[in-house]
């Protein structure tokens, strides 16, 4: 599969805020690809430099066309790109009903009457919308708004499809439904689909592919489970899944923490300043006299959840605690001194340049 | 049992709080709404249906004599005459209003302030003093004509004044503000998102504005014409001090028959009629309101 869309190099700023800093992502043809990222990383400006809203201040977007030749998208107007955007706020237009709402692209292309109204009579089937034709947007329920904008961008046919925060608006019961049923679509329809969203479990449930971003810049592209597993920086592994970070150093294939050291994979990878990283599901609490015990610490709290419970452990020298999850009830209570082991292969090396390896 | 029984009664007389309060905020204006509108108003209804008195005022006789009268064709005559002038004034004011709104609009946030004052800025004026100051412009040796012959458009000074051209020149200066602020603030409102939708969807930005922005504000295009439409309609001071009296408008006849001919029943009988249309005006634009924003509640 080679890159249906590649951003090259693409900076935007306004004023002093670099919105976007040299960003560089393929994203391959009938992929479902997520931008993730805290609000304000840049992950919406970036989409609406591919919509054309925006126009970045350097480097290049371009889309495969079908005759596998590179088009320029920005030399494009925004009218004119084989790309259609599903806006977060849905963006119905309130005077037309929901079937002219999903006509209105193709009566711009210039389509004859009757191959609009199959068209769009076949997409409001796809989208369960049928008999919702004639209902203005006001008169529909969130979820049917949002099934709406999708339908009106998808009966476009577009090479790609641009999701903007497309279940924010939903209420937690709908999200769920509607998580499934984009993925289906997504299957059904084969238009390759970029969805921003700042809601990791959103785009871990349903993206084949993540590009993390932070301030502006790409911090790591990757499968969800890489992601997770094989976080690329310090960034990255804090903002990905819960876990621990111990600060330390690297040296001559031993990482040092706490002023001992502890076990990592690949440990002499990294030179210098680094973490560790700690899944709470890696992690499992022993006796402090167990002679594998590598850290030790209080019990600060315990949750239950019926098939799993966390517990929390204050370790002394450093500033977050330590969650540790586990199957069954919690057999600690709060206050107890208690032991921590992990496999070497499970806690993750990362290098953390920024940092001062003697401040930990 | 019990608790819907204290639940009732408990929601029966937090109803009955909301009702008190809405009395004490409401109730002054809604006074002074009664006291000086609504009553006049029936008094006029009243008024329309019986007899003048020799010296102005009325005597107690019912009659539908005034309706009949004002069907003669010198009075639906003055009728055409002021529809036409007002709805000329409509029209230009719309032309030239609609851009205008627009373009503030686009202005940047202190630009639009500056704008939308100087747009307001001649209501800080006299409206005497602003219809006469075109009378100065428009006459034979005003600044109008003399611009026009040093331009070479006209050999000689023609008459600019007195003509129901001037009219509408002086009501279209005088309510021309009324139309571009309820345009503007409907434009303002228009979502810029659903512009975009429009563009990402194919559009042009011509195609946009017609498909999008034009409908969405038509209701606020229709309060503006109205508000320009409705006091044309009724002026008499402009027909007086720029037509010269040579155009008479309903607003004319109103005061002639109240302060001059004395027949307050007559004139009852138009001012009803000025009443009923800007009714059925506001009527129309709400009916065609909710179309455009869907049947159910019109977008927050």
């Amino acid at each position: 599969m080679t890159a249906l869309l590649t951003i090259d190099h693409v900076s935007k700023a306004y004023g002093s805020i670099q919105a976007l800093d040299d960003v560089t992502i393929d994203i391959r043809s009938n992929e479902f690809f997520a931008l993730l990222g805290p609000s304000g990383c840049g992950k919406t400006t970036l989409l609406r430099c591919i919509a054309g809203f925006e126009e970045p201040d350097a480097g290049s977007i371009t889309i495969d066309s079908t005759a596998g030749v590179a088009t320029d998208l920005l030399a494009l107007p925004p009218n004119k790109r084989p790309v259609n955007l599903m806006f977060q706020s849905y963006a119905l237009f309130p005077h037309m009903n929901v079937q002219r709402n999903v006509a209105y692209g193709l009566e711009r292309e210039g389509l004859p009457r009757s191959e609009v109204a199959a068209r769009v009579g076949e997409v409001l089937e796809t989208v369960g919308l049928t008999d919702k034709a004639k209902a203005r947007p006001a008169q529909l329920s969130g979820g049917q708004r949002q099934r709406v904008a999708l339908a009106r961008a998808i009966v476009k046919r577009p090479r790609l499809l641009l999701l903007d925060e497309p279940l924010s608006a939903l209420d937690r019961k709908v999200r769920a439904e509607m998580q499934l049923e984009l993925k289906r679509l997504q299957h059904e329809v084969g238009i390759t689909f970029v969805v921003v969203t700042h809601d990791q479990e959103e785009a871990m449930s349903m993206a084949d592919t993540i590009a993390v971003m932070h301030n502006g810049r790409v911090q790591q592209v990757a499968d969800p489970v890489t992601l997770y597993s094989r976080p690329a920086n310090v960034f990255v592994a804090d903002f990905i899944g819960d876990g621990t970070l111990i600060p330390g150093s690297a040296a001559g294939g031993t990482f040092t923490a706490l002023g001992r050291t502890l076990p990592c994979a690949n440990p002499a990878s990294v030179t210098g300043a680094a973490v560790i990283m700690l899944r709470p599901e890696f992690l499992s609490i022993t006796a402090v006299t167990d002679p594998e015990v590598v850290l030790e610490g209080h019990v600060m709290e315990t949750h239950f959840f019926g098939g799993s419970s966390t517990t929390v452990v204050r370790v002394g020298g450093l500033d977050a605690p330590v969650v540790i999850s586990s199957p069954g009830a919690p057999r600690h209570g709060v206050g107890d001194h208690v032991g921590m082991t992990w496999a070497a292969a499970d806690a993750v090396l990362i290098a953390d340049p920024g940092r001062d390896p003697g401040s930990s | 049992m019990t608790t819907t029984e204290v639940r009732s009664s408990g929601r029966g007389a937090s109803r009955r709080r909301a009702l008190s309060a809405r009395a004490v905020f409401a109730g002054p204006g809604l006074l002074y709404v009664t006291l000086f509108m609504s009553l006049p108003l029936l008094l006029i209804l009243v008024y329309s249906f019986l007899n003048r008195g020799r010296f102005g005022g009325i005597v107690w006789e019912f009659t539908f004599e005034n309706y009949a009268r004002a069907f003669e064709p010198v009075y639906l005559k003055v009728f055409t005459t002021s529809i036409v002038i007002a709805g000329v004034t409509t029209v230009l004011a719309l032309a030239l209003g609609y851009p205008t709104a627009y373009a503030i609009t686009r202005l940047s946030p202190r630009w639009r302030t500056v704008a939308l004052v100087l747009v307001v800025l001649p209501f800080w004026t006299n409206f005497l003093i602003r219809t006469y100051a075109w009378i100065v412009l428009l006459n034979t040796e005003g600044p109008v004509n003399s611009a026009l012959v040093d331009l070479g458009v006209i050999g000689a000074p023609i008459g600019l004044l007195y003509t129901p051209g001037a009219v509408v020149v002086g009501l279209l200066y005088a309510y021309l503000p009324l139309v571009v602020l309820p345009v503007y603030a409907s434009i303002e409102r228009v979502d810029r998102q659903l512009i975009e939708a429009a563009t990402n969807l194919g559009a042009s930005r011509t195609r946009a504005f017609l498909d999008v922005t034009l409908p969405l504000t038509l209701p606020g295009a229709m309060i503006g014409a109205i508000f320009v439409f409705v006091p044309s309609l009724g002026n008499f001071v402009v027909p007086e001090l720029l037509g010269g009296g040579k155009t008479v408008m309903v607003g004319n006849l109103i005061r002639d028959q109240f302060l001059e001919a004395r027949d307050w029943p007559f004139g009852s009988v138009f001012a009803l009629f000025v009443v009923a249309l800007l009714v059925a005006l506001f009527a129309l634009q709400a009916v065609i309101s909710r179309r455009i924003n869907g049947r159910g509640r019109a977008r927050a």
